[in-house]
């Protein structure tokens, strides 16, 4: 049996001492893709059949996903519906702007969900900051804080639009595409400097699993 | 009805200033230290019970902030605006949550974004919709919010050299270029 001390931990240097036995200290291990090829495009035909979305309004573009489980565009026919806790889901819809304070909440919901996991930038705020180009409080690439699979842009896209984005998802998930889980654990140092850059009271564990 | 309130609060206070604006809504100047004399004097016997909201505005050139407190009277359905000047340097603001409760809420956001001291105010040291953070309060005007913005978030270079018109006709529409 592996020693844990052969595995390299995060230091969590930012919580107190009390607190730092009650947090995990491992780092994000890597999905492993099935053996068998022929299993692992099983899986993913199964996993973009299937998109459980947390049900996560970050920005303005969450009234867009309202809508979009209602009769009127019905993303359930899809295989897309929404879970309330981010352990139960693989899709993080970043929904438009989001603030430096709403980032850390981000941060920890998308570490807490299991992988493979997937996120969708919607709006042009999530891409370049859009309209918020020159607030101070609002960041303008979401993609230098967590891995983005596919963006929708628009100011708001339709929910038309996002049933589009989570088509072409489902596509790139079939596809392979999809290695967002995985560029996360490999450029987890990148990721997490960026993070801490931006917000100055962290006072969650490193790795939020 | 506005000029009668004007008549009665003057025996008391030294108001400075008065604006009618309209039927519905008028605004008074009052000392710093007569404020809260003031507000008690509204809400117990003139009838602003409502504490609407208190908002602070930068006049840098004045090197003033001008507070101002929304009070409404339901009974009349007047709107009334009481403006205060205070000092930018060292700012600070007796504080108005023994007359309502509410105002700390206020009181806290305007201390994070404008500076704004306002001792004995309930947790109004804590954060409240900025979490850690350590410049200016962003809302002063002297902050340079774009300054702020290229030290902290990073651009992503994009179409923003390219001419949109070309890039549609020779990469999206080819077969439609003149």
């Amino acid at each position: 049996m592996t020693d844990k001390n052969d595995y390299p931990t995060l230091a969590n240097a930012d919580l107190i001492d009390a607190e730092r036995s009650l947090f995990c200290d491992a780092r994000p291990v890597p999905y492993e893709p099935y053996p068998v090829d022929f299993v692992e495009k099983f899986a993913n035909w199964v996993r973009a059949n299937s998109l459980w979305v947390l049900a996560f309004g970050t920005g303005c573009g969450a009234i867009e996903l309202n809508p979009l489980m209602t009769s009127r565009f019905d993303a359930n026919r899809y295989g897309i519906q929404m879970r309330p806790t981010p352990r139960q889901s693989c899709v993080i819809v970043v929904a438009g702007y989001s603030s430096v304070k709403t980032l850390k909440r981000i941060i920890r919901s998308y570490e807490q969900m299991q992988g493979p996991k997937f996120v969708l930038g919607l709006g042009i705020c999530s891409l370049n900051g859009g309209m918020y180009w020159d607030s101070y409080n609002t960041i303008k690439r979401i993609d230098q804080y967590i891995p983005i699979d596919l963006y929708v842009t628009g100011c708001m896209p339709r929910p038309e639009a996002l049933l589009a984005g989570f088509i072409e998802l489902k596509d790139k998930i079939k596809a392979g595409q999809c290695d967002g889980t995985n560029r996360y654990v490999k450029d987890f140092d990148w990721y997490k400097a960026n993070q801490k850059k931006v917000i100055k009271n962290w006072d969650m564990p490193d790795y939020n699993w | 009805m506005i000029e009668a309130l004007k008549q009665r609060l003057s025996e008391h206070f030294q108001l400075t200033n008065l604006t009618i604006k309209n039927a519905g809504l008028a605004f008074l100047w009052v000392e710093k230290h007569e404020l809260e004399m003031l507000l008690r004097q509204l809400r117990d016997f003139e009838g602003y019970t409502h504490l609407s909201f208190i908002i602070a505005s930068d006049h840098i050139e004045k090197n003033q902030f001008k507070l101002t407190y929304m009070l409404h009277n339901y009974d009349t359905k007047h709107d009334l605006g009481v403006h205060v000047d205070i000092s930018r340097v060292n700012a600070s603001m007796h504080s108005i949550h023994p007359l309502w409760a509410q105002a700390w809420t206020y009181q806290r956001e305007l201390k994070e974004m404008y500076g704004i001291d306002f001792p004995e105010s309930p947790r109004v040291d804590e954060d409240f919709c900025l979490e850690g953070w350590d410049d200016m309060p962003p809302m002063r005007r002297d902050f340079d919010t774009v300054k702020y913005c290229e030290e902290h978030f990073d651009d992503r270079d994009g179409r923003a050299t390219e001419e949109n018109r070309q890039t549609m006709k020779v990469n999206i529409y080819p077969e439609r270029g003149e």
